[in-house]
């Protein structure tokens, strides 16, 4: 069915005139990003203009994406800081322990992000946590649960952005942790047996949720009082 | 960035592209209609095959490590087949069931999405029930898991094992599928998956203890510890953990980083490592015919 379309064959006469002005590094990700049309056949061309130009810049490049997880992860991190601080009502001791191992995962990937990151890390965000009542185990988990969940959808969405295979890899050693944390959270709140990679974020191919850069940070926003500018981030 | 955008930025580069590509209308069209009759018959990288052709990506690479993962959704889908099937998860609660069915169901979709994934750029494996031998036993069937069938606590074990292993071995390939953006999503979509599986076997073998289960048993990976001690079979458990103690990450020191109080249990469990091609085909060689 594609070869009759006649792009198919233009594209091959195109390749030949460009290939100058562009690395082929580049090209073939200009090629990758197309074939991601496929899910969003009908996406709109707004989204980098959408994006918020004040706030603290995340930079470009790699950079700009390891900023991106720094600063989730410095969400996370001071989320489960407050929730070991103020403990729900009703925490048993293993909620305990899990949320004290989790808070540990998200402080360790944040310090990593921070020390990898150098003079180019972003500064320390302010969070705002007040729609979160900490005493309340439902809006807790709930919350963790969002965050784990949102996590697991920037990594697997920041993938494709990350050039060098190194940090890749990295991301890769973190998001699969992050994952962990979001299906026992999903466990501790709905215990029916299916809740950690049910319809909510696991589809009929199998596949779990990727998000792009100006999606998370929308949801995040809810939860930061420093504003994030992430128009430099790449997008593909 | 969108088809739109990419054409802005090639148009940059070569004035003319729409002239060559026909017109910028038509060739927009062409694309809108192919993505969505693709997406609705869920045939995730015919354009992948496509700019193949138009912009000569090697594929051999891409063909190689998606048919090594799934060689491996091949040996969960049919493990997970028979064990909901099988008299130890019969003793098993409703969730349990209704947990280890779900997994199943994920991994028969892994299977037929990457055997969609493989078809327009090359051959995927087959394999059928008939091609594993669950017991270990290299096609013996006496192998050191023969009773995990009958055993709902070896069997939790063994799952656990390919899950841990399933996450690992898709993190190792990662960075070998960099040049097509689209198969690269794929499997870190899939790779996520297989992590919240992993989480919730481990949950599940912390809330049912047995003699099978070891130490403080947490969805995620402490130090180099399987929690499992199965006697014989602790040698065939043992290589799909190792490694996963590091605490050091790109040379940077995780314990007690940034004057925190992050101990080496927490800095191994914060990140899951890697395995070769090499290293996972080894672990699950005796699981294969």
């Amino acid at each position: 069915m594609l070869t009759k379309y006649p792009f198919e064959n233009k594209a091959e006469e195109l390749n030949e005139k460009i290939i100058a002005g562009l690395s082929r590094r580049k090209f073939l990700g200009y090629a990758g990003a197309a074939t991601g049309l496929v899910a969003f056949a009908t996406a709109c061309d707004k989204n980098d203009n959408d994006m918020n130009r004040e706030g603290v810049d995340l930079g470009s490049g790699d950079f700009g994406i390891l900023n991106y997880a720094y600063a989730l992860e410095q969400l996370e991190a001071a989320f489960y800081t407050k929730v070991l601080e103020t403990p729900y009502s009703g925490i048993t001791a293993m909620e305990t322990s899990f949320m004290a191992d989790i808070r540990d995962h998200e402080i360790a990937h944040r310090e990593f992000f921070k020390a990898a990151l150098g003079s180019n890390a972003i500064q320390a965000l302010e969070v705002n946590f007040e729609s979160i009542n900490f005493s309340s185990r439902a809006s807790v988990l709930g919350t963790a649960k969002a965050f784990e969940d949102l996590g697991v959808s920037a990594y697997n969405g920041a993938g494709k952005l990350l050039a060098d295979p190194v940090f890749l890899g990295l991301a890769g050693k973190i998001v699969s942790v992050e994952a962990r944390h979001a299906a026992l959270i999903r466990e501790l709140l709905d215990t029916s047996g299916t809740a950690f990679a049910n319809a909510e974020v696991v589809d009929a191919m199998g596949l779990d949720v990727s998000r792009m850069p100006s999606e998370v940070l929308q949801i995040a926003s809810a939860f930061l009082k420093t504003k994030i500018n992430a128009s430099n981030l790449p997008t593909s | 960035m969108n088809l739109k955008n990419i054409l802005t930025e090639i148009e940059k580069v070569d004035p003319e592209v729409y002239e060559r590509m026909d017109t910028r209308r038509n060739s927009m069209k062409r694309f809108a209609f192919a993505g969505k009759v693709l997406a609705a018959a869920a045939i995730p990288f015919a354009f992948g095959g496509m700019f193949k052709k138009a912009y000569g990506q090697s594929t051999g690479e891409i063909v190689d490590v998606l048919n090594f993962a799934l060689t491996l959704e091949y040996l969960e889908a049919e493990f997970y087949k028979q064990a909901v099937a099988s008299a130890a998860v019969g003793t098993a609660s409703a969730a349990d069931k209704a947990a280890l069915t779900l997994i199943r169901d994920h991994e028969i979709a892994h299977v037929a999405f990457l055997r969609a994934a493989i078809m327009p750029i090359g051959t995927p494996v087959s394999f059928t029930a008939n091609d594993f031998d669950f017991s270990g036993g290299n096609g013996s069937g006496t192998g050191p898991f023969a009773t995990a069938f009958v055993n709902y606590d070896l069997l939790l074990a063994v799952a656990q094992v390919f899950e841990d292993t399933g996450v690992r071995a898709y993190k190792g390939q990662a960075a070998n599928l960099m040049s097509n953006n689209d198969v690269l999503t794929a499997a870190l979509r899939i790779h996520s998956v297989e992590a919240r599986h992993a989480a919730k076997i481990r949950y599940m073998r912390k809330n049912k203890p047995s003699a099978l289960v070891t130490g403080n048993i947490q969805p995620w990976i402490i130090g180099k510890m399987s929690n499992i001690e199965a006697g014989a079979a602790n040698a065939a458990i043992q290589p799909s953990y190792d490694g996963e103690e590091i605490t050091t990450q790109a040379t940077v020191d995780i314990v007690g980083i940034g004057g925190t109080a992050v101990t080496a249990e927490d800095a191994s469990g914060a990140f899951d490592e890697p395995l070769t091609k090499a290293q996972v085909l080894a672990i699950v060689d005796p699981f294969i015919k």
